[in-house]
């Protein structure tokens, strides 16, 4: 049953990240949700289609050996889920806590943007630092040839 | 009947009514472009189905519908059938969350509803622009699983082509959103109300009449990137017919061929209405308030704001049409280099002014 064509992985993948948006949708992120589905699934995986397309791979032996791996994951999930339930209405149901009030009150656009640019101000310059470092690479590497045409 | 299933029984009507109201637009929009494409080049257009030729859209509905299907030999099928239906529908299903109408409540069977907006979630705009970007994958995977080299030639353009011209359209609607301070298109509709002076085209603050926030340079960038994104001539290089023979729907036929070009007009619809709420007030008309009101018919006011909405969409509709028969197309190079070089430094120009500005000429 593996899947034979790295097109089809790019698509289960698609399918993956419009659960992970709806995982946020329950968790009341939409904003989440919305920029999980334009960033990862409307432009990155775009351009891991357009990669595995450009290359056109037809078939790869390689990812034939991860079936077993796989089956091993699959039935730990499922087993994982009966338990789970099965345990429905063993615990109180969670209450909400301080911030899913504040979220109610501002909405969570608000929210996101208050914590972002006053709690977690300097991971978010970080990691923003880090992106333009990797893209600066990636322009150094692809322009190989302006240095050594220079010199 | 319980409150939740009443619930559910008005959504799907109004869905119904929403999705009717799409596909009659579509409809007119074949019949309407090949008009006025017909009036601009000096010919008559379709003049033999009916009157003036307006039974058009019904006999090429007939035609396609009773086309031979053909799937090419070698295409992968799943995928092949797949592409145009996922194409179609997250053309359609991005209608959920554009107000076409005033923002007013109607009590049916003690429900609160909407009448005029399928689903006013706060993060509408956002909603818009994940389904366009799913869009692309129809496109993509079109042209790929039909094993032809034009198709895959159409598909992979429309990848770079999409990413591209996506990241303007985000960037051209901020500066719109830092001025209405929410996402939800019915809260930045309602703050455009006042008259012309007041839509986020011009940006006067609600106390005056002076353009100070003006958005007229993230209107024209998102215009362009806009039909960009749908295809169209001048930027169609997804299916230019003299290159790529149709692009990604070269091997398509009969009603599969069919779901791509009214996909292709429904997206065009939907920009369009996107535009009119963003940039042109959508449903506020050009003078305060309505006329309706004046002479004592308040109940009636939602007729002049949808007239007001339909006549802003059917002339940005009017202007897809009138660039397709103004503009030739580009060559890809001048494509990117359009996108990335011009289009893109200008949409971040205007975030940081409109930044600046908002921050010191506050509105209200």
């Amino acid at each position: 049953m593996a899947v034979r064509n790295p097109i089809y992985s790019a698509l289960a993948l698609l399918i993956t990240l419009f659960h992970v948006a709806g995982l946020y949708v329950t968790l009341h992120a939409e904003f989440l949700a919305a920029v999980q589905i334009i960033v990862y699934a409307g432009a990155i995986l775009v351009l891991y289609l357009f990669v595995v397309m450009l290359l056109n791979l037809r078939q790869d032996i390689r990812y034939h050996r991860q079936w077993p791996m796989a089956a091993a994951v699959g039935v730990t999930l499922v087993i994982e889920t009966v338990i789970l339930a099965a345990m429905k209405g063993w615990t109180a149901p969670v209450v909400a806590t301080g911030t899913e009030t504040i979220v109610g009150e501002t909405g969570n656009t608000e929210a996101i943007g208050d914590v972002l640019f006053s709690t977690y101000l300097f991971p978010f310059e970080v990691a923003s630092l880090i992106l333009l470092v990797a893209m600066i690479g990636a322009i150094i590497l692809a322009k190989k040839d302006i240095g050594e045409r220079e010199a | 009947m319980t409150e939740l299933s009443l619930r559910l029984a008005v959504s799907i009507a109004q869905i119904l009514a929403e999705l009717g109201i799409v596909i009659i637009t579509v409809a007119t929009m074949t019949y309407f472009e090949r008009k006025v494409l017909g009036w601009m080049q000096d010919r008559m257009g379709p003049m033999e189905v009916g009157p003036y030729g307006v039974l058009q859209p019904v006999a090429d509905g007939i035609k396609l519908f009773f086309k031979e299907d053909i799937t090419p030999a070698g295409a992968n099928k799943a995928m092949f059938a797949l592409a145009p239906i996922l194409t179609v529908i997250v053309a359609m299903i991005g209608f959920a969350v554009i107000p076409f109408g005033p923002n007013m409540t109607m009590d049916i069977f003690g429900i609160t509803v909407k009448p005029f907006v399928v689903a006013d979630i706060n993060i509408g705009i956002l909603y818009i622009l994940a389904v366009a970007s799913i869009g692309a994958f129809g496109i993509i995977l079109g042209g790929w699983s039909s094993n032809s080299k034009y198709s895959l030639l159409g598909g992979l353009r429309a990848a770079a082509q999409v990413i591209s011209y996506e990241l303007n359209v985000g960037l051209a609607i901020v500066g719109v959103l830092l001025l209405a301070g929410s996402l939800s298109l019915v809260d930045i509709t309602e703050a455009q109300a006042g008259g012309f002076w007041h839509w986020f085209i011009w940006g006067a603050r609600p106390d005056g009449f002076f353009p100070i926030h003006t958005q007229i340079f993230a209107f024209v960038v998102f215009i362009i990137s806009a039909v960009a994104e749908t295809n169209r001539i001048p930027f169609d290089l997804p299916e230019a017919e003299s290159e790529l023979v149709a692009g990604f729907f070269t091997e398509y036929s009969g009603m599969r061929f069919a779901f791509f070009v009214s996909a292709e007009y429904a997206s065009m619809t939907l920009v369009s209405c996107v535009a009119a709420s963003l940039f042109l007030g959508g449903w506020n008309a050009p003078y305060p308030g309505t006329i309706f009101e004046y002479v004592g018919l308040e109940q009636l006011a939602w007729i002049e704001h949808i007239a007001w909405f339909a006549a802003k969409v059917y002339f940005f509709l009017f202007m897809f049409v009138w660039i397709r028969a103004t503009l030739p197309r580009l060559r890809y190079d001048q494509l990117m280099r359009f996108g990335w070089k011009v289009m893109l430094p200008i949409a971040l120009a205007n975030i940081i002014i409109t930044a600046i500005t908002v921050y010191f000429f506050p509105r209200g």
